[in-house]
């Protein structure tokens, strides 16, 4: 089951920074693997044969750094170096695959072999030409400054501002863990057909964790953000020291949450992260893979109405330096903006290659694949409800009693029955129109063809989340991004303790 | 194509050499390596063949109390070269930890115990096709309403891993894993719609994995009772996990008992050692050296001997699980639990984890119940480790009089864990080992079911 996920583990987080050496946009020579043209050329013709479709060498180096701090010092440093090549070929369905994170020519006519396998048919001889052909017109993450140039004492000044400033905005936060991730992958594809594209992918990710004190009540906050930006970014509107400022105010705010109720009530949702509703209750259901085998609760739902007319929905992954947003997937196809749900009727899929030949609709720039170890399924980029006409305030004060939502841990779906979950970290009670009390964490529940049917009310607020979603699908995790206006949603089952 | 255990063990020792030149005062280096084949099967179709070998290598360098770690898959010359250095400049920028270092010399483990973790069978891809092609036309030939599938995987995976440090600790075990299963989906009539589940068979040795047909049966069986679920109304009623859903309370206990949690403030169990946080008929073990189980190693991420440890005893939080950074932050000893991913810090984790079984059969837990949940799956993440509220989806059964009477769907549990802990009335006598984590049926008192 595909889900969402807000990386704020307070146990540890994975690593980042790059320091291969920055390739100007988009070309990436094969020598940046250490081999030359011809010996890719060999393996995409021993993969090759009669009975493939289509066949792709994925050859990716990633250079990851991690810096965190706990206990009022960065005591952790962690760097990891992968690189490796990935081989696929497809067969009308079929698929076969192999990688190895050696490079050597012999490793990939292994690799090629393999692929191949599931085309049950003798070795081929027909060489195929790898023209460069270029694609893409985006360069959606320019940075004149690679990543590492960063030193990583510059990473542990900051995270010492971020302690300072976190404990400084309440004595009553008695812990605070921070962490700053960077991650430079460097990806290239050349295909059967002919394409050969690469691209430099920077990302970053600061996060900040508070715990709260008051007598034996504890309580935990956490903010973040980022994407695939300079490191600048954190400094400039002094976005670290806000973030530490969030994370504290919501540890602080919890102290004094009540229960939340439990039962169907009607739910404003905060504009931004909660956009979390449309990955989990509408996404995963309309990525073509399980439409295509018709295992996912929108299957053969096109054209028709799945919200309300207030509702239209887009994935877009050519939003510059957002979380999200890729130059070209990674099967070298460009990034776009999909309309999913346009005035409440399902307009279209997400696709890869495999699933869009197989289904015969067009390719929407969302191959992507976790690493050279992973074979690329139809993901989501940045995905968000566009700006409606309604006033905030007014949408507050048209719930007479019921729930408002505005943080959120992560979600979860069950494609099939359509079943979603999402989990929020911020809440408070709505009565008569006001915003009341806090409440404490609760899931809500409710089913994906079903809940954009009670939107009622969209805000002219749309924002985009702060830069901290993963998202999870058959063991693979990517960065995504998500966004969403204020809106109202008449009924929904919320998950309290409290009758 | 594995390397022999001589040439990882001397790379490693190379390793350990190359770092003292640099003039760390201690350091440990990980190298593992493996091979995987996984195929996935649908509609009777090869839908997916994966194969990969792989390996990797990690080293953590202190020097004094300032350390820092780094991986790599590159094992040329110029990439070591370079990852010793960078490792090193990494740990000169990091502040003194006061507790770091690596475990003292007298508590590594002194010998590597065959704890009959590896069974060096090879799959053939044919068979691996074979098995899963079996398990999903078993699962499909139940009913006629089973037209439709996810499909059935068949993995098969070994490796390899080697740790040595400079208290001269070189340790080598190598291990394997088998698994299948299968994802139907059942069609109803309109108002029914879909459903999916799932089964699942997961072994260290290839003869012990299940028969695919019963796997297939099994998870057909799972996805026809879900037809017609329908939502409950919002009540208090007792609730009864299955055992797979049983297991994520063992989950949410292992973190909550994790030295890191605790000395980060972040565990809803903070300074309840010794304590009872449930009834007197609750045990729960964590044990590393069970032969053949999926949790069990001959020694932890640091080196050091796994071993028994209680975590609840009637009922009392007898042991937290620890290693050595976070025992020392506590004043403790290591437990041997610490986790390793090649190239990074090591943290806790549980081995094989699970709750002493009862003498109830999960018939007679559900038979005792007049009015209640019977839960078979969860989703989503509404757990704070903090606080220990709990709020998640669910599916499964209604219980009416002692009986499954209807499926349900698209309700919440909520609950605090350390209420639903003092709340376990009733444990199983069905404990059977599926994985890292393994619980019976259990039963608690009651929770809100969030519905209509």
């Amino acid at each position: 089951m595909p889900g969402l996920v807000k990386r704020f583990s307070l146990a540890q987080i994975l690593m980042v920074v790059l320091s291969v050496e920055i390739m100007s946009e988009q070309v990436v020579p094969f020598e940046h693997f250490a081999l030359e043209e011809r010996e890719v050329e060999q393996a995409l013709a021993r993969v090759h044969v009669r009975a493939v479709d289509y066949a792709d060498i994925y050859f990716e180096s990633t250079i990851s750094e991690s810096v965190s701090m706990e206990e009022g010092i960065v005591k952790r440093a962690v760097k990891s170096i992968a690189q490796g090549a990935g081989v696929r070929a497809t067969a009308g369905e079929k698929t076969g695959f192999a990688y190895s994170d050696d490079l050597s020519p012999r490793d990939l006519e292994i690799a090629a072999d393999t692929a191949r396998y599931i085309a049950d048919s003798p070795q081929g001889d027909v060489p195929v030409p790898v023209t460069h052909r270029p694609v893409g017109t985006h360069n959606l993450y320019p940075l004149e400054q690679p990543l590492t140039d960063v030193a990583t004492q510059e990473r542990v000044d900051l995270l010492n501002l971020i302690d300072q400033e976190a404990r400084r905005y309440d004595p009553r936060i008695t812990k605070v863990m921070a962490s700053i991730n960077t991650n430079h992958k460097v990806m290239l594809v050349a295909t059967t057909e002919g394409l050969r594209a690469g691209d430099v992918q920077p990302l970053s990710r600061l996060q900040v964790t508070c715990i709260a004190e008051e007598g034996s009540n504890r309580q935990v906050g956490t903010f973040g953000g980022g994407g695939r930006m300079a490191f600048s970014y954190y400094h400039e509107q002094d976005r670290a020291l806000a973030y530490a400022r969030e994370a504290a105010r919501q540890a602080i705010l919890n102290l004094d949450a009540v229960d939340a109720p439990a039962g169907i009530l009607p739910v404003v949702l905060g504009s931004g992260w909660p956009g979390i509703l449309l990955h989990e209750a509408v996404g995963h259901g309309l990525e073509a893979d399980f439409n295509r085998k018709k295992t996912s609760a929108f299957s053969n739902l096109i054209g028709q109405r799945v919200a309300s007319d207030v509702c239209t929905i887009v994935d877009d992954g050519t939003l510059p330096a957002r979380r999200g947003s890729l130059n070209i997937d990674d099967e070298g196809t460009p990034t776009t903006r999909t309309v999913l749900i346009e005035d409440g009727i399902l307009r279209g899929y997400i696709t890869d290659r495999l699933n869009a030949r197989l289904m015969g609709i067009p390719l929407t720039g969302n191959g992507r694949r976790e690493d050279f170890r992973s074979l690329v399924l139809p993901r989501m980029t940045n995905t968000f409800m566009l700006a409606g006409t309604s006033e905030p305030e007014d949408i507050l004060r048209s719930v007479k009693k019921g729930l408002y939502a505005v943080s959120f841990g992560g979600g979860q779906v069950d494609i099939t029955n359509g079943k979603f979950v999402f989990s929020a970290s911020e809440a408070y009670l709505i009565e008569d129109g006001q915003v009341t009390k806090p409440v404490k964490g609760a899931t809500l529940i409710g089913s994906g063809p079903d809940v954009l049917k009670q939107v009622s009310m969209v805000g002219h607020d749309l924002q985009l989340d702060s830069g901290i979603g993963t998202c999870g699908k058959e063991g693979q995790s990517v960065p995504v991004g998500v966004g969403l206006p204020t809106i109202r949603i008449d009924e929904i089952t919320v998950g309290g303790t409290s009758a | 194509m594995h390397e022999s255990p001589e040439v990882l063990k001397t790379l490693a020792a190379e390793l350990i050499g190359r770092v003292k030149a640099h003039g760390v005062t201690e350091a440990d280096v990980m190298v593992a390596e493996g091979d995987s084949l996984s195929v996935q099967v649908r509609l009777a179709a090869v839908d997916r063949l994966s194969k990969a070998r792989e390996k990797s290598l990690g080293i953590r360098v202190f020097f004094g109390k300032r350390s820092a770690s780094a991986s790599t898959s590159d094992f040329s010359e110029a990439s070591l070269k370079q990852l010793v250095a960078d490792t090193c400049a990494l740990a000169k920028a990091v502040a003194e930890d006061e507790t770091s270092g690596l475990p003292e010399q007298a508590a590594m483990a002194t010998g590597v115990p065959d704890l009959d973790l590896y069974d060096p069978t090879t799959m053939p891809v044919e068979e691996a096709i074979d098995v899963a092609q079996r398990a999903e036309r078993a699962a499909l030939d139940v009913d006629p309403r089973m037209t439709n599938s996810e499909g059935a995987e068949c993995d098969s995976s070994s490796g390899a891993v080697v740790l040595a440090n400079t208290h001269g600790f070189l340790g080598y075990h190598r291990s394997s894993r088998f698994s299948l299963s299968v994802a139907p989906v059942v069609e109803g009539s309109d108002d029914q719609g879909m459903q999916r589940d799932y089964w699942y068979t997961v072994s260290r040795k290839r003869h012990e994995l299940e028969d695919p047909e019963s796997v297939g049966r099994t998870a057909a069986e799972r996805t026809l009772r879900r037809l017609g679920a329908r939502k409950v109304g919002t009540q208090r009623v007792p609730v009864i996990f299955d055992p797979e859903t049983a297991c994520s309370m063992l989950g949410h206990l292992a973190s909550a008992v994790s030295g890191y949690s605790l000395y980060k403030g972040a565990s809803f169990l903070l300074g309840q050692l010794g304590k009872p946080i449930a009834l007197q008929h609750v045990n729960v073990e964590d044990n590393g050296c069970l032969p053949g189980k999926l949790g069990s190693r001959p020694f932890d991420g640091e080196g050091l001997p796994t071993r028994k440890t209680m975590i609840l005893e009637h009922g009392v939080l007898s042991n937290y699980l620890l290693d050595t950074y976070s025992g020392r932050k506590l004043g403790m000893a290591s437990t041997g639990n610490a986790s390793r991913s090649i190239g990074d810090n090591p943290t806790v984790s549980p081995s094989n984890l699970f709750f002493h079984p009862g003498e109830t059969s999960p018939g007679e837990i559900i038979q005792s119940v007049t009015q209640g949940l019977y839960v078979t799956e969860l989703i989503g993440f509404g757990v704070n480790m903090v606080t220990g509220d709990y709020s998640r989806g669910a599916s499964g059964f209604w219980i009416e009089n002692g009986e499954l009477a209807y499926p349900v769907e698209e309700v919440t549990i909520a609950g605090n864990l350390k209420q639903m802990f003092q709340d376990i009335e009733s444990i199983g006598n069905d404990l059977v080992f599926r994985g890292k984590l393994a619980s019976p049926t259990i039963r608690i008192r009651e929770m809100m079911v969030g519905g209509h």
